[in-house]
């Protein structure tokens, strides 16, 4: 028999690089009020840097508690005056036009979003950067059929809405809150992550370019004192949230005692089973995708891997071999498979994390792959044969880290798929019908995926079930948190 | 045939299908209506009598949402059903301890009664009207169903309305819940007919558990209780709402607020969850 590893000789891949002078980006980045950017009254600017080199991109205004209130002031006015009072039929024709000039600005966009973010260029060009411009496309058709949204009930906008987003697909967050937010008649003050405010930015200018209203949406960039601004302004009727299930809780009690209405889009710990009688190779495949897609920076990702004991040893094998694969390093590499972690507090979190988990034990795995000398990088890896008791079989790590248990029968894989106070995300592979339907349907989730994992559209609804959050962002579901239903 | 004393119901708690006075062994009077006369001796529900109907609640949720809809449907119009056999029990209770004329409490019943039979007409219809199919860019089958959040508590409204609780409590079951209700005090006598019917109309034990007590000393414990999913105050005690939205958060419980339309589809799925489930479509 031939040896075929050694026959096949090892192609490297080329680099190839994407080009970066599409984009122009500011030293000096301003907010985004009443449709004009201007300098904070705080004069305070913080440096937002390339993750993948460790090189500051630009200065990003620091937003204090007097700009969010100026902020709130021009949504305020621009909802009383103008978006309140405009057709559904005028406002969707804003949000087609916005969905179309994403479309022409969308390699612009995409690099933009890989230098700030360290996502590579390949996923922000055919996932992140698309899926923005359908958010916006899908939403614009809403505002004139609003009223078959809810039948039989009479419909309104809430008003002035606070959004504050993640740093893990910063413009598909922005993207997700604003367009069904304006389709609904509400006005928007937003606030992006501090590492990653450089693509919404970019979007205020596409706003302010389509002629967008001023004030409707505002954009205030800062940490989270900027947004626990936002949160405790008496002018906000409504708070959406997406990030870690600790702020959202500190949301959730801090208005506890308002009228303002609140959507949680949080953490979680996604169980991704592989049944024995699985598509073995197409299974590996979704799995890899499940838990090292955007680094692992992913609040859905599949990190509780859980195999039919018949099968452990087999996938195990075919993980690490894929694993040996995965190309890691310049996000600007349109080869590249996982791009830079996006900060160095997130970098740190994570390698405490896995410290943490080589001491608890578990069988450690991380490829001998080579890693860039700069910025910040970490090697995919998982631990196998944990308990359920394992910390890192409970809590969210937010990187490229899974951890692997097996089961015997349907029943102990829905069980430990189910222990968790997350209910986000799950994953379900088996070629058998049947079974994907029983487990899906029993599996304490908001989004189940079978025989794939990590996919996205606008149509379809998306959030958790239990600590990973209320309210649905995507599809018809979607429209409900931003609307008053009488 | 000489008039004997009558024989009055001891009026106890309906935790997990059964009747137990509470573990605490407390006791709250209930009078005749505008006077001092004794009606009877409910039950102050403790701590412990809650946290038993959350352990009830729970181990029958599972069972109840995997029942067919339509099986779920003839339970709630069985509940129509043995609630107007115990009409004239419901009404001299309403009488003696609310002081409702005869008219108003028929009535009561009329509207107890109009609840059970609008939700069992929609346990198994709502799921059409909230759920679809969606048309996302790719070869997937995408679909949004609903289910049930889980273990539901309810604490009532302190002005009791018969109809209101009945409509409650048949909003969170017809889609798969199971609940915890603590009855406002006013009214509360009411809990022996009404766990009656409860009790005698298929309804698998623990979905549906009553308690009487002191609202004061037990809405803390039902805020903070790691096994509740969904907490729906219908009282008009808006500090006590703000105090429940916070302790939710402990473990992002969804908070209900006073429903307006007791007879509606928003009703119904303030109860439920949407799961989306993702497909390929192809070889």
């Amino acid at each position: 028999m031939l040896d075929t590893e050694s026959k096949i000789v090892n192609f490297e891949y080329a680099p190839s690089i994407e080009a970066i002078d599409i984009v122009r980006i500011e030293p000096k980045n301003k907010l985004f009020i009443g449709g004009k950017f201007v300098e904070p009254t705080s004069k305070k600017y913080f440096a937002s840097i390339n993750p993948a080199t460790g090189e500051p991109l630009a200065q990003i205004a620091d937003a204090n508690a007097k700009d969010v209130d100026l902020a709130v002031k021009a949504a305020r006015k621009a909802y009383n005056t103008v978006w309140s009072k405009m057709s559904g039929k005028e406002r969707g024709r804003y949000l087609f036009r916005i969905a179309r000039m994403i479309q022409e600005r969308a390699r612009e966009l995409a690099v933009l979003e890989t230098l700030d973010n360290g996502k590579p260029i390949k996923e922000s060009r055919d996932i992140d950067i698309p899926l923005v411009a359908a958010h916006f496309f899908y939403y614009a058709g809403w505002a004139d059929k609003l009223e078959y949204a809810v039948p039989g009930r009479a419909i309104q906008p809430l008003g002035v809405v606070g959004q504050i987003i993640p740093w893990n697909f910063p413009l598909l967050m922005a993207a997700w809150k604003i367009a069904p937010a304006l389709a609904c008649g509400n006005t928007v003050v937003i606030k992006p992550a501090e590492t990653t405010s450089l693509s919404c930015l970019l979007l205020a200018q596409i706003l302010q370019e389509a002629g967008l209203p001023d004030g409707v949406v505002n954009v205030v960039t800062g940490a989270g004192e900027t947004g626990a601004a936002i949160v405790s302004h008496p002018d906000i009727n409504k708070i959406a949230f997406t990030g870690s299930t600790d702020v959202g809780r500190l949301i959730q009690k801090s208005i506890a005692h308002t009228d303002k209405r609140l959507t949680l889009e949080l953490g979680g710990k996604s169980a991704h089973i592989v049944y024995e009688d699985a598509a073995i190779e197409q299974a590996v495949e979704g799995v890899i995708n499940g838990i090292y897609f955007n680094q692992g920076h992913v609040c859905c990702a599949g990190s509780r891997l859980l195999l039919e004991e018949s099968i452990s040893d087999l996938f195990v094998g075919k993980l690490k071999s894929r694993m040996e694969k995965l190309r890691v390093g310049n996000p600007l590499d349109k080869n590249t498979d996982i791009g830079a972690i996006n900060s160095a507090t997130e970098f740190g979190k994570i390698k405490k994390l896995i410290d943490s988990g080589i001491e608890e034990g578990g069988e450690f795995f991380e490829p001998s792959i080579e890693l860039p000398k700069k910025g910040f990088f970490q090697k995919p890896c998982f631990f196998n044969k944990v308990s359920s008791a394992f910390s890192l079989s409970r809590v969210e790590v937010f990187g490229p880290v899974l951890t692997i248990s097996t089961f015997r029968t349907t029943q102990e894989a829905i069980m430990k798929a189910n222990d968790t106070q997350y209910g986000l995300a799950a994953g379900v592979w088996s070629e058998k019908g049947s079974k994907i339907h029983k487990t899906a349907a029993a599996l304490k989730a908001g989004v189940v995926w079978a025989n794939t994992y990590n996919k996205f559209d606008p149509s379809s609804p998306f959030g958790g079930f239990n600590e990973s959050g209320f309210g649905r962002e995507g599809g018809r579901h979607g429209l409900f948190p931003y609307l008053s239903i009488k | 045939m000489t008039d004997l004393i009558k024989i009055s119901k001891t009026i106890k708690l309906f935790i997990g299908g059964e009747f137990p006075r509470t573990e605490s062994g407390r006791s709250l009077p209930v009078y005749v209506a505008k006077t001092k006369k004794l009606y009877a001796y409910l039950c102050k529900a403790s701590r412990k009598d809650l946290r038993n109907s959350v352990t009830a609640a729970q181990s029958a949720q599972a069972g109840w949402a995997a029942r067919s809809a339509y099986n779920r449907t003839q339970i709630l119009y069985r509940m129509a059903e043995m609630a107007e056999g115990k009409r004239e029990e419901f009404i001299e209770t309403l009488m003696s301890t609310l002081g409702y004329t005869k008219i108003a409490a028929n009535k009561a019943v009329n509207e107890a009664i109009d609840a059970f039979v609008y939700f069992a007409g929609f346990a198994d219809k709502y799921q059409q009207m909230i759920g679809a199919v969606n048309p996302v860019s790719g070869p997937h089958h995408n679909f949004t169903s609903s289910e049930p959040v889980g273990v539901v508590a309810l604490i009532c409204n302190s002005k009791f309305n018969l109809g209101e609780v009945v409509a409650q409590i048949s909003a969170v079951i017809a889609s798969g819940n199971a609940v915890v209700v603590l009855m406002a005090e006013a009214g509360a006598a009411t809990l022996a007919p009404l766990s009656e019917v409860l009790a005698t109309s298929d309804l698998p034990k623990g979905v549906v558990n009553l308690l009487t007590g002191d609202l004061n000393e037990l809405y803390q414990h039902l805020g903070t209780h790691m096994e509740i999913q969904s907490l729906s105050y219908q009282g008009s005690n808006k500090k006590i709402l703000g105090e429940l939205k916070e302790m939710a958060a402990g473990n992002m419980k969804r908070v209900i607020p006073p429903i307006n339309d007791m007879l509606s589809l928003d009703h119904l799925v303030s109860y439920v969850e949407y799961k989306t489930v993702w497909h390929p479509i192809g070889n």
